[in-house]
């Protein structure tokens, strides 16, 4: 093993640029499925006859299949039907329409446990559904989404990693692309990398326990 | 559109995969479940070294990507002469990371039982392992088989990781499936409709028993 040899300066620099990439990829593609998350799991939740109906097929559809086939799928399958993604794109892509049917459960799961009472007792006083919906309803199921999703975004951390087969140049292809210089890199190169991860999920975790302890 | 004729001409490489992700979906839950009752029970045992172990186990393992620890296996492992083949590597990987999250579904299931009981138990003479098994771990297991249900769906979706380190699994099958055909998106289809083919089942059951345990209290 050879500690110095793996972990020097240009060999922490690129695996710092690594780390940068995990980072806001992972950022961006939280931020995207936050949005469309809202959107699908207020449609689900609103139970629109059609709508509704079509959004829980697509999400239990997404959440049931494995991440790494969907990461794999747009960038090396959507080219065959004219859909070329560069590898930032595609891995982008394939984390938001993950995360996405993701963040709609916890959506739907946030408004869910609005007591309904208080849509009845807004409608009932003049407001419409959507306004219902708005003022009423969100600002509070809000709240409560918000320790589920650092918890996701720990996960979606993670989950970048599988973009190594895409060549995506993060944190954990960095570190392959180090150690598959030398064989005694390998073992340093690991336990540097696991606890670069371990340190930030774990401290996300701390965040996401007590916002939650703060709430109940 | 689609071409079933890929399917049906490369079925017995789609079934192999199949089986395989399968294999080690059960080899990765039986695993994970025997690591994870012992280290669920390690996190409340009354002895502190014990705590700290199932801790440190726990938090370190379930905020590190499961990929770095499949490499550990595969690539780290050979590195200190230790050689594994893929799909055990793979399937190590799969148990000792499903493990924390089970050993933690383990664990509050445990606690939800009332103190009361484990006491009673004590005071009519069991040990405190005799105590766990008899009389925590049978009420504990109606709770917890729910979340356990959602985590090894996770497993079969996380056993893809295979694919990566020639694990033999339906990823993998896919890839030598493509190469052959020079097809890449109806191939995948298809991957994807065999994953759902467990994974769907799958939630419905979960769904189903978390109905119905929850009407049983």
């Amino acid at each position: 093993m050879d500690f110095a040899g793996a972990l020097s300066a240009d060999h922490l620099k690129f695996l710092a640029d690594g780390f940068w990439v995990t980072l806001s990829i992972a950022f961006i593609s939280i931020l995207l499925s936050f949005i469309i998350g809202i959107l699908l799991g207020t449609l689900r939740y609103a139970q629109i006859p059609v709508v509704s109906r079509v959004v829980a097929i697509y999400v239990e559809t997404i959440r049931n299949m494995p991440l790494l086939l969907i990461i794999f799928f747009t960038f090396f399958a959507l080219p065959e039907v004219g859909i070329k993604l560069t590898v930032t794109q595609a891995a982008i892509t394939a984390l938001t329409v993950f995360e996405s049917a993701m963040l709609a459960e916890i959506v739907r799961g946030g408004l869910n446990s609005i007591d309904k009472g208080q849509i009845e007792a807004a409608r009932s006083s003049g407001l419409t559904y959507i306004q219902t919906l708005w003022h009423i309803v969100m600002p509070q199921a809000l709240r409560r989404m918000v320790p589920p999703i650092v918890s996701q975004f720990i996960s979606l951390l993670k989950d970048t990693s599988l973009c190594v087969i895409i060549a995506l140049p993060e944190f954990m292809h960095n570190a392959q692309i180090i150690y598959a210089q030398n064989v005694n890199y390998i073992i340093p190169i690991f336990i540097l990398v696991a606890f670069m991860y371990f340190i930030v999920n774990y401290a996300l975790s701390l965040v996401a326990r007590r916002l939650e302890s703060r709430q109940a | 559109m689609i071409d079933f004729s890929i399917l049906i001409d490369h079925f017995d490489t789609y079934l192999e995969g199949f089986k395989n992700t399968i294999l080690a979906s059960i080899i990765g839950l039986i695993g994970s479940f025997i690591i994870g009752v012992i280290i669920a029970v390690m996190r409340i045992a009354p002895i502190k070294p014990f705590n700290w172990i199932g801790t440190a186990y726990v938090e370190f393992i379930r905020n590190i990507p499961l990929l770095i620890i499949a490499f550990f296996f595969y690539v780290g492992l050979p590195a200190v002469g230790i050689q594994l083949n893929g799909f055990v590597a793979g399937t190590i990987a799969l148990a000792i990371y499903t493990a924390s999250f089970i050993a933690e579904a383990i664990r509050a299931g445990i606690l939800s039982v009332p103190k009361g009981q484990m006491e009673a138990a004590r005071s009519s003479g069991l040990t405190y392992l005799q105590a766990m098994k008899a009389v925590i771990l049978p009420q504990a297991i109606k709770i917890v088989i729910p979340p356990i249900g959602n985590q090894f769906i996770n497993l079969v979706k996380n056993s893809s990781i295979l694919g990566i380190i020639a694990g033999l699994d339906l990823m993998y099958f896919g890839d030598i499936v493509s190469s052959h055909t020079f097809v890449t998106f109806d191939v995948y289809i298809f991957v994807g409709l065999f994953y759902l083919v467990l994974t769907i089942p799958l939630s419905y059951g979960v769904r189903y028993l978390e109905r119905r345990l929850a009407r049983s209290y």
